[in-house]
């Protein structure tokens, strides 16, 4: 362990009576401490209130202050919020259309990244080039279009604008990530293996895939959570309210209920929040899988 | 050997979806919409030539100069906060916490994946004065900082915005330049120390300009995206009190389906646009001289 920006603290241990240096260290790991106690209650306090909250009861919520604890334990809210608020319906609606979205991505976006940099032709640098503007474009500039595009070709009413949407939108980052993702392999691999007979898609598919699986789930990873937790595409593409995904029917869930049921909507927050912190915990581990098990390998 | 690699049937095969889909689905309406600017109407009611009708509309509305100034302003304040506390955290995390920031490094990233419209409407009853007071608001009545509604003034309900997407997304820059400056070699702060620089002289002269490409990637993600902020006003204020906090992309957004007026949202549109690539080139050109030189 190397000296950091504390170090010339400790250097002060040599000078005469050691009192001042200790106090010194006490004082900083004091500072440290507060700082550190004082993140982490920023951080977690709004959403330990938002769970406890959630099992109140609409007389707690207007009688009590907020930081009261709920008197009963009981799962009343969550019931509601999963049926009546339609939680569940929209959760199925969100999978529905993420899932599809993900996997065309991935797909369609390695491949292309494969195509630009592994791939030698004229004209690359520039198609390259035509799909950064993806990434700098706002949504809006795409939207009345596409609106029209589906309404006339009779797809409202579906999920399909979403799929198609969110797989369009979500190319340009990922075909320019797995194209630097790409550049690090040499071409040789891939020329190595149409010499014992492969062809090039071959090559693309059996070794440049899997030599970019871990990048694969990083850029899987990010688009997920950007389709996950969009909500300008869902709102414009979604007119009816059985295909509400869960932001869309997140947002409107106050209205359903009119302003006054608290319990439930809570809930629906904390519905939502749980499952994200269960997937946060499954993908650390596994992140954390990734970076020892290279590490090995080393 | 360079034929395999050449191969243009692979090519097609490897590139085409992709570049079929995101033309017709991104390249096209882009495009469509530069159309849409010189059109007043809709789908329903039809469209009508309006040459450049809209623009002129756009240079004289006081709605629309609001709304750019919203979005600037949130966009230079939440960038600027969510870098700089970015990069405090990853100071703590690489300087003061060392070995053991796993914990809160993991803790602090969390809401980064949190949905946005599940944050907003939490921040919401945390700043709420009705049925009960939240428990933000009595955290900030405590230090004596605000009383009262905080959704009632537009700089009260700006505020919450800021202070939530900072909240929201400190932990991803907290990490992004986390992993920048361990990128540092160890032998440079080092000597670096052994030549007595320390504390705050270490980080202005060694770690800040060795990380200094870190913060611009930083600065330029950011600022893409906080310059497309919908989801998080649209969610806490709904562009509220009145249209204090609505940005351009909630303009846009109610100009063509609220009140039906494509023509001049895709203006709007355009402009957000502009607005986007135009500060994006700024940071490149300022990021060219060194900025601890400066």
């Amino acid at each position: 362990m190397t000296d950091t920006l504390t170090a010339p603290a400790r250097g002060q241990r040599t000078e005469p009576g050691p009192a001042p240096a200790r106090r010194r260290r006490y004082a900083r790991h004091l500072t440290r401490n507060l700082l550190v106690t004082l993140l982490v209650l920023v951080e977690a306090a709004p959403l330990a209130w938002m769970l406890l909250s959630s099992f109140k009861t609409q007389a707690e919520f207007v009688n009590d202050p907020a930081w009261s604890l709920p008197a009963h334990w009981g799962f009343g809210n969550y019931t509601d919020a999963w049926t009546n608020g339609h939680i569940g319906l929209y959760i199925r609606n969100s999978l529905l259309a993420t899932v599809p979205s993900l996997a065309l991505i991935i797909l369609l976006g390695v491949a292309a990244g494969f195509a630009l940099e592994v791939m030698i032709w004229r004209g690359r640098h520039q198609v390259l080039l035509v799909f950064l503007i993806g990434i700098m474009v706002p949504s809006q500039m795409i939207l009345l279009p596409l609106f029209r595009i589906y309404f006339q070709a009779g797809l409202s009413g579906t999920l399909l604008p979403l799929i198609i949407t969110y797989t369009a939108t979500g190319l340009p980052l990922t075909v320019f990530m797995m194209a630097t993702y790409f550049r690090a392999i040499p071409r040789e691999v891939f020329e190595a293996a149409t010499i014992d007979g492969a062809t090039i898609l071959q090559a693309f598919w059996r070794i440049g895939f899997p030599l970019v699986r871990n990048a694969v789930f990083t850029v899987a990873l990010v688009q997920f959570f950007f389709i996950w937790n969009d909500l300008l595409i869902a709102m414009t593409f979604t007119n009816d309210d059985s295909l509400r995904t869960v932001q869309v029917g997140l947002l409107n869930f106050t209205g359903q209920y009119g302003e006054t049921s608290y319990g439930p909507l809570f809930a629906a927050i904390s519905i939502n929040v749980l499952g994200a912190l269960g997937l946060y915990l499954a993908i650390n581990q596994r992140i954390i899988k990734g970076l020892t098990a290279g590490a090995v390998k080393g | 050997m360079r034929s395999v690699l050449g191969d243009r049937r692979a090519i097609a095969v490897l590139l085409g979806p992709a570049l079929l889909l995101y033309t017709l689905v991104m390249l096209v309406p882009m495009g469509w919409s530069l159309g849409y600017t010189f059109f007043t109407g809709n789908v329903i009611e039809g469209f009508s030539f309006d040459g450049l009708g809209n623009f002129t509309k756009l240079w004289q509305d006081p709605q629309a100069r609001s709304a750019l100034r919203v979005t600037l302003e949130y966009g230079a304040a939440v960038t600027v906060a969510q870098v700089l506390c970015g990069y405090l955290l990853a100071l703590l995390y690489v300087f003061v916490l060392r070995k053991s920031s796993a914990f809160v490094r993991t803790l602090v990233f969390f809401p980064v994946i949190l949905p946005t419209v599940a944050v907003a409407l939490m921040f919401q009853k945390l700043f709420a004065i009705a049925p009960q007071k939240g428990l933000a608001g009595i955290a900030f009545e405590a230090l004596g900082l605000h009383h009262g509604d905080w959704f009632a003034s537009g700089a009260g309900a700006f505020f919450v915005i800021v202070l939530m997407d900072v909240w929201r997304s400190m932990g991803f820059y907290g990490v992004l330049i986390y992993a920048g400056l361990l990128d540092i070699p160890e032998e440079t702060l080092e000597s670096a120390r052994l030549d007595g620089a320390t504390g705050w002289r270490l980080i202005r002269h060694i770690v800040l300009p060795l990380s200094w490409p870190v913060v611009l990637s930083s600065l330029v993600f950011s600022i893409n995206g906080t310059l497309k902020v919908f989801d998080s006003v649209l969610a806490l204020t709904n562009g509220g009190p009145g249209s204090d906090t609505t940005p351009l992309t909630l303009y846009m957004f109610r100009t063509a389906f609220s009140y039906g007026d494509y023509g001049y949202g895709s203006t709007i549109a355009l402009l957000l646009t502009v607005v986007c690539l135009g500060v994006t080139l700024l940071i490149f050109r300022f990021s060219r001289r060194d900025p601890t030189k400066g």
